[in-house]
């Protein structure tokens, strides 16, 4: 299935480091507003794939087109329609809320007579205002979550990648963090994440699953289940990733 | 096996441990389930004798953590959550070097470890920095078993790791609690709660409830019931609207809500979200998890 809806077309993505291929023909379809899941086993080529879909690097063979950019021939103008967020890199702690918000902003090249109007408006949607002076590094981590997925969509991107954005929070604010996501595919943006929780798999879309460098299955989770004959995301994890061993 | 009574332990103006207390008994495989600055990793120093407590005391085999803390060590084995070892020393030379402190040697109790070894033993001679995660992961667990320790406390030995290894990390400490090792595990993971014998789910410094996972999820108090409809996102947002629902969470495919004082019959509710054109709609009594009640029991706590 392909239309114009289509954000991200893969065809027979192929990406070899010296005699290792790490990914070994890729090929799949991501649509606007959809929340796409992206599980593997740690080596299975997840961030090999992440990093081309981003534009950080250059495909071996194949085709590749993110928000209708070349994924081979246009990866600088790529990097200006995506937001990226991950779990291990995306604030800085020694900033305060505001410098961090002026230099996302900054980055993505939102224009200053705007910048101030977008800042008070993403600070009253967090409910940060009586924040917006603290360091980063002392704000609770779910709040820290909300903030860095917010600036990672401050320049209304086409798609934003999110690497493991949820780890380690409780259960409530893990929830809250997933209703902002919703939120923003309700909006059109669509956000293609990875994680460990095979919880989190649930609330996407469609879920694509990688094993050595594969594409093994891609379905909506519920298709999944009933395909591999699991009760949950993590039963049909369990027999996918070591199907390939 | 192992006891606390009323631990508290702040850092500074930060309670860690707001009066904690536990029991684990001889042989168990105890979870001490909670996010991310819960107080897990507090407690597990207090319990290894790494850290003291401000107030209350603790036992682990009947020693205190406090005044017995040398003869204690030599009971404990311990899998902090940071990889620990000598990144710089081989696999070999660390597991070496933790029998010798501990004044034994690899064959003396290789009995022990040999499930797990074995796997990284054809890597003896490569420094530990150089292991992936997995094979640092049974390193450190080989290490912190070579001395026969009689309790085995391990902080949040999954967190990071892949659906498929966290599945075969909670294999090896099943055939470990079979060798009669008393085993405390923490985990920011609600899922694996299932796995112990019994949990405690803490949060804030504060333990929420302590029973078998079975048990635990029997008392939860709410009906709760299961949600779904074509459009998930505008589900969340009109079942919040409405004042006969008391909370809406995801949980997966599926919305988790209770209602207030069960005054909204479903049949009212379905018709409720029709009248919002939602489409494919079902709504179904569910039996709670372990995440429903940590959830239900956190927000009693807050008030």
């Amino acid at each position: 299935m392909e239309n114009e809806n289509t954000v991200i077309r893969v065809r027979d993505l192929v990406k070899k480091f010296g005699q290792f291929v790490a990914d070994d023909h890729l090929s799949f379809d991501v649509y606007k507003g959809e929340i796409f899941g992206f599980l593997g086993a740690n080596g299975a080529g997840k961030t090999t794939a992440i990093r081309m879909l981003c534009g950080l690097l250059e495909p071996t063979s194949g085709e590749l087109t993110v928000a209708g950019l070349d994924g081979f021939k246009q990866r600088e103008a790529i990097k200006r329609r995506i937001g990226y967020m991950s779990q291990k890199f995306s604030l800085y702690e020694d900033l305060t809320v505001n410098e961090n918000i002026r230099l996302f902003a900054g980055i993505y090249g939102i224009p200053t007579h705007i910048r101030k109007e977008k800042t008070e408006e993403l600070l009253e949607k967090l409910e940060l205002g009586s924040a917006r002076k603290k360091l980063v590094r002392d704000l609770p981590l779910g709040w820290k979550q909300k903030l860095a997925f917010s600036l990672a969509i401050i320049h209304d991107p086409s798609i934003v990648f999110l690497d493991e954005p949820s780890g380690g929070v409780d259960p409530v604010t893990r929830r809250r963090f997933w209703d902002l996501i919703y939120e923003a595919a309700h909006e059109g943006i669509t956000v293609f994440v990875t994680t460990h929780y095979m919880d989190e798999a649930e609330y996407c879309h469609r879920v694509a699953i990688m094993s050595a460098g594969k594409i093994v299955a891609l379905d909506t989770p519920k298709a999944l289940k009933k395909e591999w004959d699991a009760t949950s995301m993590d039963g049909v994890f369990l027999k996918l990733a070591r199907s390939n061993e | 096996m192992i006891s606390a009574e009323n631990i508290e332990k702040s850092y500074g103006e930060v309670k860690a441990l707001r009066g904690v207390s536990l029991e684990v008994k001889e042989g168990e495989l105890f979870g001490l389930i909670g996010p991310d600055g819960a107080g897990k990793t507090s407690l597990i120093r207090i319990l290894v004798t790494l850290l003291k407590p401000d107030k209350g005391s603790a036992t682990v085999n009947q020693l205190d953590v406090v005044d017995d803390f040398r003869k204690l060590r030599k009971q404990i084995g311990y899998m902090p959550g940071r990889f620990s070892l000598y990144p710089d020393l081989s696999v070999e030379e660390n597991m070496t070097f933790f029998a010798t402190v501990f004044g034994t040697t690899i064959e003396e109790n290789y009995h022990l470890v040999k499930d797990i070894y074995q796997q990284i033993e054809p890597f003896k001679e490569r420094l530990a920095g150089r292991l992936s995660g997995g094979m640092k992961q049974k390193l450190a667990l080989s290490c912190a078993l070579i001395h026969a320790p009689k309790v085995l406390v391990l902080d949040e030995p999954t967190t990071g790791v892949d659906a498929v290894s966290r599945k075969e990390f909670w294999e090896m400490l099943k055939r470990l609690q079979k060798m009669g090792i008393t085993i405390l595990v923490s985990t920011p993971y609600m899922d694996e709660a299932n796995l112990c014998d019994r949990v405690a789910l803490i949060q804030d410094g504060n333990i929420l409830t302590i029973n078998t996972p079975e048990r635990v999820t029997q008392n939860h108090e709410s009906i709760l019931w299961a949600v779904r409809s074509d459009n998930m996102y505008l589900c969340i947002r009109d079942l919040r609207k409405h004042p006969g629902v008391k909370t809406v969470f995801g949980f997966g495919e599926f919305l988790h809500i209770t209602l207030r004082d069960n005054t909204i019959s479903p049949t009212a509710l379905e018709k409720y979200l029709k009248e919002r054109c939602h489409t494919n709609i079902a709504i179904n009594p569910i039996e709670p998890g372990i995440e429903d009640v940590f959830m239900d029991l956190m927000q009693k706590h807050d008030n």
